[in-house]
C-alpha cells in the first residue's frame, strides 16, 4: 500500500487581504497521506492563514490547493470533509458532549444507532467515556480541548487541522496531551495538520515541520534535521538556542571555511550559504556543541571570561563574554568535573568547526 | 478539645462572631448610606404614585363624605320601593350644605358617572331648594323633576354608599354591576375598552415581530463586521434614538401623509393614482410603522449585545463539521442568540403596550391604544380613579407577561447588555 505523498498540496498559492500586503508568498507545500506535519512560525507569520484556506474559510488569491489531486478552492467548507480543532475548542455550548459529537453525524444523516457506536468510540479513543450528558462549561480546558479532538474525528475526516489547539492549558496539560494527539494519531493514521508557535511542540510532535515566516516556508523538515541543520540564520534562531557571531567570510573551501569576526579574530565554520570570500555571514553554534576545558581535539579554541552562572537544575547555565560575543551561552552538566565554574574565571571553549554553520546574515 | 471548638476568639479574645459583625456593620451602613439616595427617589416617585393610584382606583370615600346622612338613613331601606322620608330629609339636609359650600358640582359630576341624567335634575333640585318648606321633603323633591320619583335614581345614589368599589375596573373592561348586584357586560354597541385592550396587545405583540424580523439581521452585522463598519452602523442605529420621539413621530406624519412624501413617491413611479392616494396615516398603519421604527434599537441593542459574544469559530466549527450554513445557523447560531431575543422582544413588548405619544399623533381613531384611553380621562373627562384602574389593570398585565416569560424561558437567561 504506497500512501500518497502529495495528499494535500498548496501550488504556487499567495494570498493577500488588502491586496497591498502578502500575507502567504509563493507557498508549495506537499503534505503526505498519513503524515503529522506542523506549520510553525511566529505570529504573523501567514501558517494560521494557509490553514484556513486549507479548511475552506479563506480563499487563496492566487495558486490552487488539492486535496486527494482535486483542487479544493471552489468547495465550500461544509463539503471538503476537513476535521478542525480551534484554538479555543468552539464546543457548542448549548449542546451536551455527546450532541457536540453527533453534530457532524446527524448533518451527513447517519442513523441512530451508528451514531451512538461512532460517538462512543471517539470517547473512549479520548478517555472521555460517561461524559456523554454533561455541557462543555461543566468540563476543564483539557477535557473540552479532548471533546474538540474527538469531535474533529468523529466523521473520519480524511484530514484534520488543528489550530494551536493547546495554546489555552496549563504546562503540565499542555505536554500530555501532546502526548495524548501523538499516540492518536499513530493509532488511526489521520493525516494531520497542526498550526503552532511553540517550538517544542511541534519537534515534539511532528514527523515534518515547515517553519514559516513572513509568509513563506523557512524549511520544511523533520525535527532533528530542523535542529540540527538549519539551512538559515532565521531558523537557527527561532528552533532551540543559538550562538551567533557575524562575521565575514575570508576563506572558503569545500567543507570549511575561514570567518573574520568584528573584533578581528578568525574562527572556522561550516559553509552553509556562503559561497565566496567577502560575504557577510552569521555563524550559528548550538550551546550544547560547545565544551569547556576539554581533552577532545576540536579545530575552534579560545578563551571567555565567565559572566554569569545560573543553575537549572539538570545542567547549569553559563554566559561567556567570547570573541566580542557577551552573550554567548553554554549549558553544562552538573557533574563534580565542572564545580570549578565560577564567575570572573577564564575558560577555555573548543567546538568543532562542522557544527558551526555560516549562513546567512541577519 | 471540645470547648476549642465551642467558641472561636481573636487574638484578642473577643468572641470571633462579635468581632466579624462589629467590622461588618460600618461596610453595611456605608452600603446603606450610598444606596439610600436611590431608594428614597424611588419609594418617592414609583412605589408612592403607584399606591396612590391603587388607592385612587378603588376609592370612592369622596361620594360616601359628601352624603353622610343619606347613606346613613338607606341603610334601612331595602331598595325595593320608594325610600322612606327619612332619607329624603338627610338627602336634603346633605345636600344644602353641599349647595352652601359650593360641592354640589363634584356631587353631580360623580352621580352622573353612575347613572347618566343626574346632573340637570341636581340643577334644577338646587334652585327649587331654596323655596322647600319644613316637612314633607319626599312630595317636594319628587314634584322637582318626574326623575326623583324614579326608583332607578335612588338605588344608583345607593350604590355610591360603599367608601371602598371595583366598579372602575369593572367598567375598564366593558362589565358593570347592575341594579340586582350582578356583574354583566354593557350592551354590544357601547363596548369601548374591550376593543382597545385587544388592539393594544394585538399592535403591541406586531410591532414585536416586526421589530424582531428586522432587527435580527442588522444586530447580525453589527456583530459581525469589521470595526469601522460596525461603529458606522451602530450609529445609524443609535442616531434616531438620540433625536426627540416628538421630531421622529413628526417626521413620519411628514412623510406618511397623503400628501407626503412617500405617497408622491407612490404617485411617482405610478403604483397609485394621485386621485386615489391610500391614507396611512391615522390609522393602524401609521400605528406600526412609526411605532415599529421607534422601538427598533430596543431590540437592536440586546441582540447585538448576545451575538457580540458569540465566537465567530463556533460558526466556522459548525460548518468544518459538515453543516450546510442554514444547519449551521439554525442548529448553532439561533439557540445561542435566544437571551437576547427574549430581552428584546420582552423589552418592545413592554414598552408598546403602554406606548402613548405616537399612536396619539398617528393613530387616529382606528390606531390608538389603552394608554391613549387613560390620558382621555386625565385630560378630559379627569376621572383620575378610573384613569388609575385602567392604569393598574396595564400594569398587572405587564407584571403578568413577565411571569409567563420567567416561565417559559427563565429571567436569569436574560442578557440586556
Amino acid at each position: 500500500m504506497s500512501k500518497n505523498q502529495e495528499f494535500v498540496k498548496f501550488d504556487k498559492v499567495d494570498k493577500s487581504y488588502d491586496g497591498k500586503v502578502l500575507v502567504v508568498k509563493d507557498l508549495n507545500l506537499d503534505i503526505a497521506e498519513g503524515e503529522f506535519i506542523t506549520m510553525l512560525g511566529p505570529s504573523g507569520s501567514g501558517k494560521t492563514t494557509c490553514l484556513m484556506m486549507l479548511a475552506g474559510f479563506e480563499t487563496p488569491t492566487n495558486g490552487e490547493i488539492f486535496l486527494d489531486k482535486n483542487p479544493i478552492s471552489n468547495i465550500p467548507p461544509h463539503k471538503r470533509g476537513i476535521g478542525m480543532v480551534f484554538q479555543n475548542y468552539a464546543l457548542f455550548p448549548h449542546m451536551t458532549v455527546y450532541e457536540n459529537l453527533a453534530f457532524p453525524l446527524k448533518v451527513r444523516k447517519i442513523n441512530k444507532d451508528e451514531i451512538d457506536k461512532k460517538v462512543d468510540k471517539a470517547l473512549s479513543m479520548v478517555s472521555l467515556s460517561g461524559f456523554e450528558n454533561r455541557m462543555p462549561g461543566q468540563l476543564s480546558g483539557g477535557q473540552q480541548q479532548r471533546v474538540a479532538v474527538a469531535r474533529a474525528l468523529v466523521f473520519d475526516p480524511q484530514v484534520v487541522l488543528m489550530d494551536e489547539p493547546l495554546g489555552a492549558l496549563d504546562k503540565n496539560l499542555r505536554e500530555s496531551m501532546q502526548y495524548e494527539i501523538k499516540h492518536i494519531h499513530e493509532s488511526i493514521g489521520v493525516t494531520v495538520v497542526y498550526v503552532t508557535h511553540d517550538q517544542s511542540e511541534a519537534l515534539t510532535m511532528s514527523n515534518r515541520i515547515a517553519v514559516f515566516n513572513d509568509g513563506k516556508v523557512q524549511q520544511l523538515s523533520s525535527p532533528d534535521k530542523l535542529y540540527e541543520e538549519p539551512v538559515n540564520s532565521f531558523v537557527a534562531e527561532f528552533i532551540g538556542e543559538n550562538n551567533t557571531f557575524a562575521g565575514e567570510v575570508t576563506n572558503v573551501q569545500k567543507d570549511q571555511c575561514k570567518v573574520k569576526l568584528l573584533n578581528g579574530s578568525e574562527i572556522i565554520a561550516n559553509p552553509i550559504s556562503v559561497s565566496s570570500n567577502g560575504d557577510k555571514t552569521t555563524v550559528s553554534l548550538r550551546p550544547e556543541r560547545a565544551l569547556i576545558n576539554t581533552k577532545n581535539k576540536m579545530d575552534n579554541n579560545f578563551k571567555g571570561k565567565i559572566e554569569e552562572v545560573i543553575y537549572h537544575g539538570d545542567h547549569t547555565r553559563v554566559r561567556i563574554d567570547l570573541l566580542g560575543n557577551k552573550e554567548f551561552i553554554l549549558k553544562v552538566p552538573n557533574s563534580s568535573a565542572n564545580m570549578d565554574i565560577k564567575m570572573g574565571n577564564e575558560i577555555n571553549v573548543s567546538w568543532n568547526s562542522h557544527d558551526a554553520r555560516a549562513l546567512d546574515p541577519k | 478539645m471540645s470547648s476549642e471548638t465551642k467558641q472561636i476568639l481573636t487574638t484578642d479574645g473577643i468572641p470571633l462572631e462579635v468581632s466579624l459583625k462589629k467590622a461588618e456593620r460600618k461596610n453595611k451602613i456605608k452600603a446603606f448610606l450610598l444606596v439610600a439616595p436611590l431608594l428614597f427617589f424611588l419609594i418617592i416617585t414609583y412605589i408612592f404614585p403607584i399606591g396612590d393610584m391603587l388607592m385612587r382606583s378603588v376609592d370612592d370615600r369622596m361620594v360616601t363624605n359628601m352624603l353622610p346622612n343619606t347613606f346613613k338613613s338607606m341603610e334601612k331601606w331595602d331598595g325595593n320601593d320608594m325610600p322612606p322620608e327619612e332619607v329624603f330629609k338627610s338627602f336634603y339636609i346633605d345636600f344644602q350644605k353641599l349647595v352652601e359650600e359650593k360641592r354640589d358640582g363634584k356631587l353631580s359630576t360623580q352621580l352622573n358617572y353612575t347613572k347618566n341624567g343626574f346632573k340637570s335634575i341636581l340643577k334644577k333640585l338646587r334652585r327649587k331648594a331654596k323655596n322647600f318648606e319644613e316637612g314633607n321633603y319626599k312630595e317636594q323633591i319628587m314634584a322637582v323633576h318626574k326623575r326623583w320619583a324614579d326608583v332607578e335614581y335612588w338605588r344608583a345614589i345607593k350604590r355610591r354608599a360603599p367608601a371602598y368599589t371595583n366598579s372602575k375596573y369593572l367598567k375598564g373592561i366593558d362589565m358593570y354591576k347592575n341594579e340586582e348586584g350582578k356583574i354583566v357586560s354593557v350592551e354590544e354597541d357601547r363596548r369601548v375598552h374591550r376593543v382597545l385592550w385587544l388592539r393594544t396587545l394585538e399592535i403591541a405583540f406586531f410591532v414585536t415581530l416586526l421589530c424582531f424580523l428586522m432587527a435580527y439581521p442588522i444586530a447580525h452585522l453589527l456583530a459581525t463586521l469589521p470595526m469601522k463598519y460596525s461603529n458606522l452602523l451602530m450609529i445609524c442605529v443609535l442616531l434616531p434614538f438620540w433625536t426627540s420621539l416628538l421630531v421622529r413621530t413628526a417626521s413620519w406624519m411628514i412623510l406618511l401623509q397623503q400628501q407626503g412624501v412617500v405617497n408622491d413617491f407612490f404617485v411617482m413611479i405610478g403604483l397609485v393614482a394621485d386621485d386615489n392616494r391610500p391614507e396611512m396615516m391615522y390609522n393602524k398603519t401609521g400605528t406600526y410603522v412609526a411605532m415599529t421604527q421607534i422601538l427598533l434599537p430596543f431590540m437592536v441593542l440586546p441582540l447585538y449585545s448576545v451575538m457580540k459574544t458569540i465566537s465567530p469559530s463556533l460558526m466556522r466549527a459548525g460548518k468544518s463539521l459538515g453543516g450546510t450554513p442554514f444547519v449551521t445557523f439554525w442548529k448553532v447560531y439561533f439557540p445561542l442568540t435566544i437571551p437576547g431575543i427574549g430581552a428584546g422582544c420582552l423589552l418592545v413588548f413592554i414598552l408598546a403596550i403602554g406606548y402613548y405619544i405616537t399612536p396619539a399623533l398617528v393613530g387616529g381613531a382606528s390606531g390608538t391604544l389603552i394608554s391613549n384611553q387613560i390620558a382621555f380621562h386625565m385630560k378630559s373627562t379627569l376621572d383620575w380613579s378610573f384613569a388609575s384602574a385602567m392604569g393598574l389593570m396595564l400594569l398587572a398585565g405587564v407584571l403578568a407577561i413577565y411571569w409567563v416569560y420567567n416561565k417559559l424561558v427563565g429571567i436569569d437567561n436574560i442578557k440586556l447588555g
